[in-house]
Formats: C-alpha cells, structure tokens, sequence
C-alpha cells in the first residue's frame, strides 16, 4: 500500500486515489501549426523513468483535487516535492 | 473431460539443458533480454535465416522475467486483422512447438471462454466472433447454458451483480508450461551454437553517428552487427540512453495461484469486466491474473488491493473458490502502449531493432513474434505480419486498437 499526501487531505492510503500520469503535459498552444511527429509526441509519448517520476494524482475518494508528487518508480517511495513541484490544482 | 492425476504428466527434472559461454567480443547479433521473445527470435534468426553467431544477453537468469512470471493463456481471437494475422501464426506455430523442438511443453488445447457480463459486451463479443471467423480463427458465441456445460464449476445463475450473458469460446486456445517453452527453445539454441548468456546487464550502446554498433554491458562492451532489444518492461530504460522515445509505460501486473486441488477447472475462464482470469495449471494449482496496478513502477510487486479485488471477482464466479488458500503471489514489470498493441519493428537508428509493448500478453505471441522479429532483422525489413506493428504507426495513426479484445486481460 503506498501513503500518497493529499495537500488538502493529509497522508491517505492509495485505494482513494485516481492516477493521472505524467504531469506538466501542455497540449500545443496551435494544434494547427504542429507536425504529424509533434502531434504524436503529445498524444501517446509519455517519460517512464526507473526512478523519479514527477506524476498527478486525484483524491477521487476524498477532496477529489488534482496535485503532483514525484515518486520513485524502482521503490514506490513518494519523495518531498521539490521547490518547482508544488502541490496545485489543474486550473493554475 | 476424463479425471486426471495432477502432475502425472509432467516430465522428471531436466538435466543440464544449456551451457554458460563467456561472452565473445562480437557476434552478428546480439540480442538484449533473455525472455521468452529473445529465445525465440534467436531460434528463428538460426532456423529461418541461418544466422547462428548470436549471443542472448540477459541480466538475470534465463527467462526469469514475465516469461517466469505470467499466466500463459495462449489464444489468437484478438478483433482486427492485424492482431489475428500475428497470433494466429503464433497458434499455429504452438501446436507444432512441441515437435519441433523436441521437448515437453505442455500445451494443452483447453479452449478459452471470455465472458461477456452486459448487453454491449455482448454485442462486442458476437461481432468478435464473427471477426474471428473471417480471419480463419476458430470462435464460436455461447449462450449462459452452454457456457454451463463447459465449465461446470462457474457460476451462471442471473442473480450475480455482473451475470454472466455468454461468453465468446475458442476451442483452440489453451495454457502451455512457460518455463518448459523457454528450456526447449534454450536447448534447441544452444546446439545450434548460440551463446545464451546471464548475468549480463547491458547498460548502454556503442554507436557511429545513426548506426548502433555493439552495447556495454556489466561482463564488458560487445560488438555487434545488429542489435535486437526483447527486454519487456525495461525497454525504456535502455532507449532512454540512446535518446530513443517510445510510447510505453511500465506497468506491475500481479498474479498468484492456490494450493495444489484437484482437477475441477476443465478450461481457462477470463473476464474483462470484473477482471479475472482463472485456469488449472497441471500440477493442480489455480492460477490468477487481475488487471495492471494503474500507477508506473519497476517493482516487480503491486498493490494488495488489486489481489483483493481479483479474488472478490473470482469467487462470486467460482464459489467454490471461496475454500482454496492462496500459496503465493507475484508481480512482473509490463510496458504498455496507447493502443494495447505491441510495438515490432525497425527503429530510427541503423542496426536497432525493437520488441516491446507487449504489456499483459505477449506470451501467447512468443513463436510468432520470435518468427516476425527474426525476419525483420535478417532483412531489414519487416515481416508482412508484424509491419502493421512499427512505431511509426505512432505517427501515422494507423493503430491496431486492441483494447476490446486484450484491454488488460490476456
Ligand atoms: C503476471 C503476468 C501475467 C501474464 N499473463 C499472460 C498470459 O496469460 N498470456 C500471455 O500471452 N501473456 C501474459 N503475460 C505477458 C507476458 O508475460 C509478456 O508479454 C512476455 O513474457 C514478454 O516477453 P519477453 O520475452 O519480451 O519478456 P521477459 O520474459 O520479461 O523478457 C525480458 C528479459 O529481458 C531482461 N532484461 C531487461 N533489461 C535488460 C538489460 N538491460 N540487459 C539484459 N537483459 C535485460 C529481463 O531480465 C527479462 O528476462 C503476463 C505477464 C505478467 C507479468
Ligand atoms: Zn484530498
């Protein structure tokens, strides 16, 4: 069972939770202007690192927010964010 | 089905099956992962193209990794064309395997039922069927009776939370014994001359501008002329040090079995909705598969509630379940990929082949893609059965959407 921190909820066990993924995954500011390779890169490239992997998590069972944690994916280690990963909902 | 002794038909213990070479400076082809997909590649390369001087790196042991670690339900009623083409080769490549290589595997032609649990899996699973036929695979539709006559022991009754409409049935679909696959092909490679060899991780490649032109590994750098990844789960990780990006990610997906039981479960169960799938091994064990942990990881172990899940599912369908004791469970690492197809094929860089999104399934293909990803080596070029799975197709859009008929179950 992995404890992932809820900024708003505190620690809680994983079965609340809904995973997201990668985070900071912007869509092309101008769909239009971006190559067939580019448009891919976006839709089905993801980073899956064996370590630190910077990922969203939604607390779908409690406050239902969306934030980020980075995680060791060797370990299951949820580490401290670090100073350019706060905790933030999708909208900012 | 006539009653059988569990374990009677399993072979003694092998005797020493292959040898432990030195890795050499360099070879033709060396290929990366020792799983089941780069034995039987290497087979093929030596068998169809008569390339021997190959050498198979693995990190750990030999087929130690999901080739160890899955529930090995082989099938071929996968929905599109593409899919039938490539498992269907595998099938038909399976129900000689056991001849051609001259070694026990136990494949057992027990037939898969896939349940469908409401009115649109139906109708999903009756237009699969049909799909099936077309492309020449054996599949027939089920009504809850018929169902009952071929599974006795699962629940049909209508007063389940997901009751079971009727399942899509293919006769020709069955179990193998996965380690026994991995030592025949090992056997049969290791006459031919090629070097298996373990405890050796490769950390890196050697390249001249585009062309790859060896790997570093922890025994030391080894040239090659062409170098073929099979490494599953750490596909990534070996890509991401050549700056190659691929569209896959590392899932954990556990499984586990009971006690040893007597013979009760005639076929293999599975179900996408409630997400179990259940058959006998030979010895007597159930063996239990769920759905991947929905979270990244390179642990080879995942969460308990996906377990707890798992057995909720397989005992409200197989209430005499409810009595058998778990004995263990595990986890292997599987690379999963948008559109639950695999990727084979060519690469950006000369001299890189790669094999991999094989995610929850790939046992089942593991002749066939050994036959494919051969060829594509050998020439160069894909094989007309594995061209619709290039990694361009990324690019293209031309996806091969399996997720009906693989989604994460096997
Ligand atoms: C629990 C579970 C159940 C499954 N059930 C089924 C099923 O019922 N039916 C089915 O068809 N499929 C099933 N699968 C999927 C199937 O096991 C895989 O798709 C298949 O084994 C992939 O074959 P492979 O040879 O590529 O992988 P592996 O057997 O994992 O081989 C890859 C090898 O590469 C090695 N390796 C990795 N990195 C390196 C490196 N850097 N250097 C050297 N070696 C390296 C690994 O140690 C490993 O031995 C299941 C998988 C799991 C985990
Ligand atoms: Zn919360």
């Amino acid at each position: 069972m992995m404890l992932i921190p809820c900024p708003w909820c505190g620690p809680r066990n994983e079965i609340e939770f809904h995973y997201g993924g990668q985070a900071d995954v912007h869509c092309p500011d101008d769909p239009q202007s971006v190559s067939d390779a580019d448009w891919a890169t976006f839709l089905f490239f993801r980073d899956n690192p064996k370590g630190v992997f910077t990922e969203r998590w939604s607390h779908a069972s409690g406050c239902r927010r969306w934030f980020t944690v980075r995680r060791d994916t060797r370990t299951n280690r949820v580490l401290p964010a670090d100073s350019t990963n706060h905790a933030r909902t999708v909208t900012t | 089905m006539t009653p059988r002794t569990p374990g009677a038909e399993l072979p003694e213990h092998p005797d020493r099956l292959w040898h432990s070479p030195e890795p050499k400076s360099s070879y033709d082809v060396v290929i990366v992962g020792g799983g089941g997909h780069g034995l039987a590649t290497a087979y093929y390369l030596a068998r169809n193209h008569g390339i021997t001087n190959v050498a198979v790196l693995e990190r750990g042991w030999l087929a130690g990794g999901n080739m160890a670690r899955n529930t090995t339900i082989i099938r071929s009623n996968y929905l599109w064309d593409e899919s039938a083409g490539l498992y269907e080769h595998a099938l038909k490549l399976w129900e000689g395997l056991e001849e051609e290589l001259d070694y026990p595997l136990l494949f057992s032609q027990r037939g898969v039922l896939n349940l469908a649990h409401s009115l649109q899996e139906v109708r999903d699973s009756v237009r699969r069927v049909n799909a099936n036929r077309l492309n020449g695979v054996d599949a027939e539709w089920l009504d809850p009776q018929q169902v009952a006559e071929i599974c006795p022991i699962l629940n049909t009754s209508e007063d389940l939370r997901y009751p079971v409409l009727g399942a899509t049935w293919q006769p020709r679909a069955g179990i193998a014994k996965h380690d026994h696959v991995a030592w025949g092909f090992a056997r049969a490679l290791d006459r031919m001359g090629v070097d298996l060899i373990q405890g050796c991780e490769v950390t890196g490649f050697e390249r001249v501008g585009d062309r790859v032109v060896g790997v570093e590994t922890t025994r030391g750098p080894i040239r090659a002329g062409k170098v073929a990844l099979a490494a599953a789960g750490h596909t990534s990780a070996l890509a991401d040090t050549l700056g190659l990006r691929l569209p896959i990610q590392s899932h954990p997906l556990q499984a586990l079995v009971s006690e040893l039981l007597e013979p009760v479960h005639p076929t293999v169960v599975m179900s996408n909705s409630v997400h179990v799938y259940v058959s006998q091994a030979h010895k007597g064990e159930l063996v239990l598969g769920a759905g991947i942990d929905s979270y990244n990881s390179y642990s080879q172990r995942g969460a308990f509630h996906t377990i707890e899940r798992e057995m909720t599912a397989a005992v409200e369908l197989f209430p005499m379940f409810a009595r058998a004791h778990v004995l263990r469970t595990w986890g292997g690492v599987v690379d999963v990929t948008p559109d639950a197809s695999a990727i084979t094929g060519l690469t950006p860089l000369e001299g890189l082949y790669v094999n991999c999104g094989w995610g929850t399934g790939g046992f089942k293909a593991t002749p066939g893609v050994g036959w494919c990803y051969a060829h594509t080596i050998a020439h160069d070029e894909p094989h007309p059965l594995n061209a619709p799975f290039s990694l361009d197709r990324f690019t293209t859009g031309a996806l091969v959407d399996e997720h009906g008929a693989a989604g994460v179950a096997h």
